[in-house]
């Protein structure tokens, strides 16, 4: 591990003062940053210590939702009574993730600026426009099983990991912000993220020394909430399909409700409402969720061993509708 | 001069100038000679140096000790001595849970942790109702010890280490308190949750008489 200088913050707007230059970087959970500090693959000159910081409540919102500090570990927003009523997409989705262990120090914030596990990426032997821009993209012509198939491009075929991020866009989380200059934002999820283009080691939209305090969600959705995570082994694996879905149906079997949002397969947690829309006001009969399915993967690219992503996608679109119509956790 | 203090199994230590890459599981190991926690993969993958934070497990290779000035730390020694043995460590013996041992630590630490999160209700992945999560099934177990790993395959055994010490302490906790500790707090509402079916017996590949029991009581659970 490279030397960094260590510093403490104790409010969010000491926490940007202090993260300047460029290479300093905020440090909260630190699961995947000093993971990938050991490698070498980030390193910062500078870590600035967030955990001091009072954010960590969850708090209800004057029109129905929650607003969830930054530093409220996976392990608790997973366990907290008003996610477990109100949001359990959101529970089930993180309780996929990772272990015991990691959900206890991953934070709210840190989960969804976690790297691709691209097997290129953290070999840093390897070629990778991701960790070294311009360098290539051996993955394409290689080892891509785990990567992704929609949002690609020719630079980077890199998937987003997380499974909490892929709810967080179902339901259509705000991000808020602190800044440097002493400003405040809210960034709709739907724009947090930026797909790989010819610049796949930029992520997202934070701007250097912009910390990410809390994140807030708009009122609960009525239907039955599920995640389906398919996977190489039962637990603590990264999804190679996953569906976090929100559906409800009326007493004639129609469908009032779809909210679909998927992992494994892009390049960032993956939602096409055009998808919901056509599945919306029918009764998600063979031929409707076909259409859907094509409509969802219509530009997915399969790169060789991952080509297998698109009918398994087909598959557990159906199987996530079919046994909301069935009514089973009603 | 910035000193970091940290106690550590109920006895305090002061450093200073520490390198801050240090983590928790080297400043035990290197600086402190406290061997219990082991250095297996040293990136969050085997659990092999799980240790407790006030309270709560973590994996000590991924935490820089700079991050935990004041925190309380419990290692496997602060859990018990071969002269006291906790009731977890006596399953494990009891149950021959291990074979050479090195995961062994980690995974007493986390089953450790892993019972107070049962006894605050916490669901897991392969819970079928999030508001009534039953700790004690077998798929429950092993889904919570997901994070430790153990090359001997020692599996089963640690399995039934840890559900009699569980079954012992939800037992003994329900028997103390009057309250239903369920759903009570729970408010109702229109959303729902499920789930897929969990791992089968069978993928589990750990079929004593006491947890096709259990297994079967919630069969049908699901919707």
């Amino acid at each position: 591990m490279k030397r960094f200088e260590y510093i403490r913050a104790l409010e969010p707007q000491q926490a940007v003062m202090f993260a300047t230059p460029k290479e300093a970087s905020f440090i909260a959970g630190g699961t995947n940053l000093l993971d990938l500090m050991k490698f070498e693959i980030e390193t910062p000159t500078k870590l600035v210590d967030v955990t001091r910081l009072e954010l960590e409540q969850i708090e209800d919102t004057a029109d129905g939702g929650l607003r969830i500090g930054t530093l409220v570990s996976n392990s608790d927003l997973a366990a907290h009574p008003s996610v477990i009523a109100n949001y359990p997409v959101l529970s089930r989705a993180i309780l996929a993730g990772a272990t015991g262990q990691l959900r206890n120090k991953a934070t709210t914030g840190g989960n969804f600026l976690q790297r691709t596990r691209c097997y290129y990426f953290y070999h840093t032997d390897s070629p990778c426009n991701k960790r070294e821009p311009g360098t290539g993209c051996p993955a394409i012509n290689g080892e891509n099983r785990p990567l992704a198939i929609l949002g690609t491009s020719d630079a980077c075929i890199a998937q987003h990991p997380s499974d909490m991020a892929v709810a967080m866009r179902l339901l259509d989380a705000t991000i808020e912000t602190a800044k440097t200059d002493g400003s405040t934002r809210q960034i709709p999820i739907k724009d947090f993220y930026c797909l790989p283009k010819d610049t796949p080691h930029i992520e997202n939209v934070l701007e250097s020394g912009e910390l990410i305090t809390h994140v807030v969600l708009p009122a609960p959705i009525k239907g039955i909430h599920t995640y389906d995570k398919v996977r190489d082994r039962a637990s603590y694996a990264f999804a190679l399909v996953s569906c976090a879905a929100v559906i409800d149906a009326d007493d004639n079997g129609n469908l009032t409700t779809v909210r679909l949002a998927f992992g494994g397969i892009g390049t960032q947690p993956w939602r096409n409402e055009d998808v919901e829309d056509l599945l919306t006001d029918t009764q998600g009969d063979d031929d409707t969720i076909k259409q859907a399915a094509d409509l969802l993967l219509k530009d997915a690219k399969g790169s060789g061993q991952n080509d297998f992503k698109i009918p398994l996608t087909r598959r557990l679109l159906k199987q996530v509708i079919k046994r909301a119509l069935a009514g089973e956790g009603a | 001069m910035n000193t970091l203090t940290l106690n550590i199994n109920n006895q305090d230590y002061s450093f200073d100038d520490l390198d801050p890459r240090t983590t928790i599981l080297d400043l035990c190991r290197q600086h402190l000679q406290i061997t219990g926690p082991k250095k297996g993969c040293d990136h969050g993958q085997c659990g092999a140096c799980t240790i407790l934070i006030n309270g709560e497990r973590i994996n000590s290779c991924l935490t820089l000790a700079v991050m935990h000035d004041g925190d309380e730390i419990t290692t496997i020694e602060g859990i018990g001595m071969p002269e006291s043995l906790s009731a977890l460590q006596q399953a494990f013996k009891d149950h021959d849970a291990f074979q050479c041992g090195y995961c062994t630590p980690g995974q007493i630490c986390s089953a450790t942790a892993l019972i107070e999160e049962v006894k605050q209700n916490w669901p897991s992945y392969v819970t079928t109702d999030l508001k009534n999560p039953n700790g004690l099934l077998v798929q429950e177990i092993a889904e919570r010890m997901s994070g430790n790993i153990c090359r001997c395959s020692a599996y089963p055994n640690i399995v039934d280490a840890i559900s009699q010490v569980l079954e012992s302490e939800v037992s003994n906790k329900r028997a103390s308190s009057s309250e239903e500790t369920t759903t009570g707090s729970l408010q109702d509402s229109a959303v729902t949750g499920i789930w897929s079916p969990p791992p089968s017996q069978s993928q589990l590949g750990n079929q004593s008489v006491n947890h096709n029991k259990a297994a079967s009581s919630t069969a049908g659970g699901r919707s």
